[in-house]
């Protein structure tokens, strides 16, 4: 490891890779901010409000038209959230553990930060692929094992709180985790097989299930495996219909309820981002990725076809942040006995019976 | 009373994997998404005040702009939360309506006590306080938001005054005594 990062200090492309990290944390970041804007004003839209449409600075207001445009939109709010965040006063309760208190928020949001590292957001003219890290054959188990870790935050959160809505929250945030995670894992393995045909060197690499794609979408031909992860990617990223943890009805404000300030802000961050890796990892592996549209891998050559193929991307990474908004102001939230009983009685084995069948459609076809 | 066993249908699976009902809850919150809202942006739009509204009680002329008050003092004893006080004073004698006799030398409304009930306005025999469509009232002390006379006149303003009640029992008073010689 120290070697490694020698390494990396003396090769000449470190501060280039440094930058590439620091941009995508940033896009990241920025588009958590955002959904964060796009949670607000969805809620308000669906509740015949406007939504924030307050917000703004001199400087911007001072702009003529495009001033008054990020005003109503909200452009600003986000800035002012985390602003707000940062200047709030920061109280340590004095019933908590400490350390761990303090720990668990960075917790939370790591795992969130350091899955960015494998996912591939589209295709460079020369043909490699823009990630952080690109040629991770493992990609998609790093991924799983790694955003997994993110429910460590909330676990320790809840514990560290010592007080009993917290801890109640963060127990049912592990349970629902341990249940919903079985079945994710056993819906993917459908598509790895879909993805593992002969002269495919790593299907796990989730640029091969992308270049696996570029016909049908792999929703097209695992439509139950898709349904299956898709709600699992709730479950995992504690949104509703499943967010146990939080529940503020019956458990105040679940594992976060006593923290405030900046390091509420980070858990909100770390949720958000949850839910852009979450979305990333359904795109790429059930929704072509980087592929315009199904049968259409690409439009147009060179440069064009890298900007059109990051068009949609991220233009499918907003449908989905919109879809996780939408269901949450559709949708009341579940019983925790419900949530139990839908993980463990209905998507667990519908993920073995689909894995079982697609393991006999390919023992047939050879 | 007898009791009617209402039968319950098991549910089909459709309807237990929730997804149907889950996808009609989207169309639903769709629906209402893609309506316009209805909020209103208060400071910047204001609501439409119906004419008969109770607002803050104020004090009005008649169509020549002259007092109404005769300072009777009833709204002062009729008003429950006390809110009300009069100080009465004679009209000069030479002046033209002096048949009146009395108006209010100083007539005070605490918006800080008043309740909006209407009391004062229905009591009044001379139709003379109001509670008008302004619904709005701020000050930056107790004292600002005690209304004294000359602001009620002004947020009264002028009312139409179907009855002319005084110039009645004047040309009356006259005709009489026009009469008796």
């Amino acid at each position: 490891m120290e070697s490694f990062l020698l390494d990396l200090l003396a090769s000449p492309s470190w501060p280039f890779a440094a930058s590439r990290g620091v941009i995508v944390i940033g896009v990241l970041m920025t588009i958590a901010g955002y959904s964060v804007l796009l949670e607000r004003k969805a809620s308000a839209w669906i509740q015949g409000r406007i939504g924030p449409n307050r917000t703004s600075h001199p400087l911007i207001a001072w702009i003529p038209l495009l001033g008054t445009f990020l005003m109503k939109g909200g452009f600003i709010q986000p800035a002012a959230d985390g602003l707000k965040f940062l200047f709030k006063e920061d109280p340590l309760p004095g019933h908590v553990r400490k350390g761990y208190y303090v720990l668990a928020p960075i917790v939370a949001l790591a795992p969130a930060l350091a899955t960015v590292v494998m996912l591939p957001f589209g295709r460079l003219p020369d043909g490699n692929v823009i990630a952080l890290c690109p040629g991770a054959d493992v990609g998609v188990l790093f991924m799983f094992a790694i955003s997994s870790l993110g429910v460590y935050g909330i676990a320790l959160a809840g514990w560290s709180a010592n007080s009993k809505y917290p801890f109640l929250g963060a127990v049912r945030g592990s349970a629902q985790l341990i249940s919903y995670e079985l079945a994710m894992g056993l819906s993917v393995l459908t598509v790895f097989l879909a993805t593992a045909a002969p002269g495919v060197d790593s299907p796990l690499s989730l640029v091969a299930i992308v270049d696996s794609q570029k016909g049908a979408w792999n929703v097209l031909g695992h439509p139950l495996a898709a349904l299956i992860f898709l709600i699992c990617v709730f479950a995992e990223t504690n949104r509703h219909p499943f967010d146990m943890p939080e529940s503020e009805t019956d458990l105040v404000g679940g594992f976060h309820t006593e923290y405030g300030s900046f390091k509420f802000g980070l858990f909100f961050v770390a949720e958000y981002g949850h839910m852009v890796i979450g979305s990333s990892l359904f795109i790429l592996m059930f929704l072509g990725g980087w592929h315009v549209l199904p049968w259409l891998p690409t439009v147009g050559t060179g440069v064009v076809a890298t900007l059109a193929g990051l068009a949609a991307f991220f233009l499918k990474l907003a449908f989905f942040l919109f879809f996780f908004v939408w269901v949450r102001w559709t949708v009341p939230r579940f019983r925790y006995d419900q949530v139990m009983r839908i993980g463990w009685r209905v998507l667990l084995p519908a993920a073995i019976v689909n894995l079982l069948a697609y393991f006999a459609w390919y023992a047939y076809k050879g | 009373m007898a009791v009617k066993v209402v039968e319950r249908r098991p549910l089909t699976l459709a309807e237990r994997t929730y997804l149907p009902q889950i996808l009609a809850g989207l169309r639903v919150t769709w629906e209402n998404m893609v309506r316009p809202p209805v909020t209103l942006q208060y400071p910047d739009e204001r609501p439409a005040i119906p004419q008969n509204y109770r607002g803050v009680p104020t004090l009005v002329r008649d169509p020549e702009g002259r007092e109404k008050c005769v300072s009777c003092q009833l709204c002062e004893f009729v008003c429950p939360p006390k809110a009300i006080r009069i100080t009465p004073g004679e009209i000069p004698a030479d002046a033209p309506t002096a048949h009146v006799e009395k108006a209010p030398k100083e007539f005070e409304i605490n918006m800080l006590r008043c309740i909006y009930c209407g009391l004062c306005q229905e009591v009044c025999p001379e139709e003379a306080i109001w509670l008008q469509t302004q619904y709005s009232m701020t000050g930056l002390s107790r004292e600002a938001m005690v209304n004294d006379k000359a602001r009620l006149y002004e947020l009264g303003g002028t009312l139409p005054d179907a009855h002319r009640k005084w110039d009645v029992k004047k040309t009356e008073a006259e005709r009489q005594a026009g009469g008796a010689h």
